[in-house]
């Protein structure tokens, strides 16, 4: 056991995390240069763009919103979004720093976005499939009634058209603005995957950064396949959560995707200039087995 | 252990304008003892008071005082209510792939006669026992435990009671290591698909994700005094509210209580629990679990292997509150 707790530490470790919050928080901001968050690297904008964002230096994947993922990998105008017109609601009349009610309205303002998940069907290099898309950029990817619900019915819609379905999760976990709710909806979406699965039909799951709580303990470790971006945290309790419970130093990389991918927990950590033509090929290996 | 030695023991802060009443109750009992003055109308009397002040103290509980009851070291636990409702317990151990998991115990056992499978989160009633059975918080062998045993009520068509009680799956390095979200994700997939018959009951708390991965029953029930939610008040205070004391406002809501989350539909019935709650009378509250558990199991037992999976995905994939259009 390390004894880290003395006082001088505790404020050490505080500002050290004010740091990597704040550079969190900032993503790609709209100018020429950007500075990689990981190496410290200047980047020039439009280089990262056509890097996929990703730091030529470091391979830092920066995070990516729904539509930059989608431009990135279906085929043109293949992408048809389904359910677009689902909002949350603040059914439970919840009120921390801001009313959740308005809460949902600024983040779909600020998000350009109705919730934390795009879903749709289209077509990646002509192989038809349901694609989920959640977006960090929506309440931190929170899963409530809403992303349940429409990862929910992509899973239908996927057993209707006889496709199978990929989701990218990024996530904080459980929308706690929705109390119980949210919760359930981790019960909701297994159960359709399992509904999936008797009808023969893939699941492959992209866990991307980050993937945290309820998601990851609910659909997104249930791949047949569980591919990852490299560095993404994966977890199921994050590592401050962990530290604070444990009060021990938690090995390096812990909980990263090279980390779950060393424990079994996932198939493969995958660049992103590779994803695109690794889900192909697993789409191909379906569709041959598929009737 | 006389019960009156048992109640002072038991006093929570909400109890403790009871605890006036307990001492002239005792001095009246002593006082009949030693003089041999006829006192039993008084004592009736005074335990009349005792009731009906208990009985009020616990009606108009605040959510965070429901919390302090659901957590409290003398709520009976799940080997407690086993032993009370059921015959011929024989617990059975290990996940089969790494370890025995403590903090969740299972097994075979009689329910009224009929053969099924019970399970859920242990807690100990001691400081030592509860770092034996980690505070009743589950590592995924626990999980993968639970699994393994509704598969062995499945193949022999028995229902599943699973009994929930934890603060919450454990977070450790270990518990991350070996895959605590596949572990429960995988438990709510295999859930739903059951085709036994299979109850769940919140007896104390009911700890996120933790109490969601062996309580996917066809029939949810909570016990009065016991509490569901997403994350611990304490936490949803820590990170919404950004002050841990804000507890009360997170349990207030969140809607935790089982009246709340009945009216939410999230469970299906509430269990009565005796005056003073379950710590106050284990057998009492036994009872009415072994009722309600009876009377929830028979219309299932009617239904097909399908009807019972139908059941179950349709009772779940309702939940959710949204707007559309």
């Amino acid at each position: 056991m390390t004894s880290t707790l003395s006082i001088h530490n505790w404020f050490k470790k505080k500002q050290a995390e004010k740091e990597v919050l704040g550079r969190e928080r900032l993503d790609i901001p709209g100018g020429l240069w950007v500075k990689c968050y990981k190496c410290g690297q200047a980047l020039f904008s439009k280089d990262l763009e056509s890097n996929l964002k990703v730091c030529p230096k470091c391979n830092y994947h920066f995070k990516l919103t729904s539509t930059e993922r989608i431009a990135q990998l279906a085929d043109e105008k293949s992408f048809k979004e389904i359910n677009a017109n689902i909002r949350s609601k603040d059914f439970l009349g919840f009120n921390d720093a801001k009313p959740y009610a308005k809460r949902i309205k600024d983040s779909i303002t600020k998000a350009k976005l109705n919730d934390a998940i795009v879903t749709g069907l289209g077509k990646i290099c002509d192989l038809p499939c349901a694609l989920g898309i959640m977006d960090f950029s929506f309440m931190g990817g929170s899963m409530g009634s809403v992303v349940g619900e429409k990862v929910t019915r992509l899973i239908e819609e996927a057993i209707v058209k006889k496709c199978p379905v990929i989701i990218f999760s990024a996530s904080g976990g459980a929308r706690m603005q929705e109390g119980i709710m949210s919760l359930m909806q981790m019960a909701k979406t297994s159960a359709a995957l399992g509904r999936l699965r008797e009808n023969s039909l893939p699941f492959i799951s992209v866990l991307t950064d980050p993937t945290t709580g309820g998601t990851t303990a609910s659909f997104a470790m249930l791949g047949d396949i569980n591919l990852a971006e490299p560095g993404a945290l994966i977890c199921f309790a994050g590592p401050r959560v962990i530290e604070q419970t444990i009060r021990q130093k938690l090995p390096p990389g812990f909980q990263r995707a090279e980390y779950l991918l060393d424990h079994g927990m996932i198939d493969c950590v995958i660049n992103r200039k590779d994803l695109k033509e690794t889900l192909v090929k697993i789409l191909r290996w379906f569709n041959n087995v598929q009737r | 252990m006389s019960k009156d030695k048992k109640e002072k023991r038991n006093l929570l802060a909400i109890e403790k304008p009871l605890e006036d009443l307990y001492q002239k109750l005792e001095d009246l009992k002593k006082l009949a003892e030693a003089g041999k003055m006829e006192l039993t109308e008084e004592v009736r009397q005074m335990e009349k008071r005792i009731e009906a002040k208990r009985k009020d103290l616990f009606t108009n509980l605040t959510p965070i005082q429901t919390v302090q009851i659901a957590r409290h070291l003398y709520r009976p636990t799940t080997l407690d209510y086993i032993g009370y409702i059921f015959e011929d317990f024989v617990e059975l151990h290990g996940d089969r792939n790494f370890s025995d998991d403590p903090a969740l115990v299972s097994g075979l056992a009689k329910l009224a006669g009929r053969s099924v499978v019970v399970l859920g989160q242990q807690k100990g009633k001691s400081t030592k026992e509860n770092i034996a059975r980690n505070f009743g918080m589950a590592n995924p062998e626990g999980y993968r435990k639970a699994l393994r045993v509704m598969r062995i009520a499945e193949r022999y068509g028995r229902p599943i009671i699973s009994f929930i009680d934890t603060p919450g799956a454990y977070c450790g390095i270990g518990a991350e290591e070996r895959g605590q979200a596949e572990a429960i994700a995988k438990n709510l997939r295999e859930m739903a698909e059951l085709t036994v018959p299979f109850i769940s009951i919140v007896t104390g708390e009911g700890g996120s994700g933790g109490a969601l991965g062996i309580g996917m029953g066809n029939r949810v029930l909570m016990l009065e005094f016991a509490i569901y939610s997403v994350i611990s008040p304490e936490g949803c205070a820590s990170i919404l509210f950004r002050d841990a004391k804000r507890a009360n406002d997170a349990a207030v809501a969140m809607k935790i209580t089982a009246k709340d989350l009945l009216e939410l539909g999230i469970i299906d019935d509430i269990i009565k629990e005796p005056a003073g709650a379950a710590h106050n009378n284990p057998e009492q509250a036994a009872v009415n679990i072994k009722n309600a558990l009876i009377n929830n199991l028979e219309p299932l037992l009617t239904l097909s292997h399908r009807e019972l999976i139908a059941d179950r995905y349709n009772k779940f994939r309702k939940m959710g509150i949204f707007e559309e259009g």
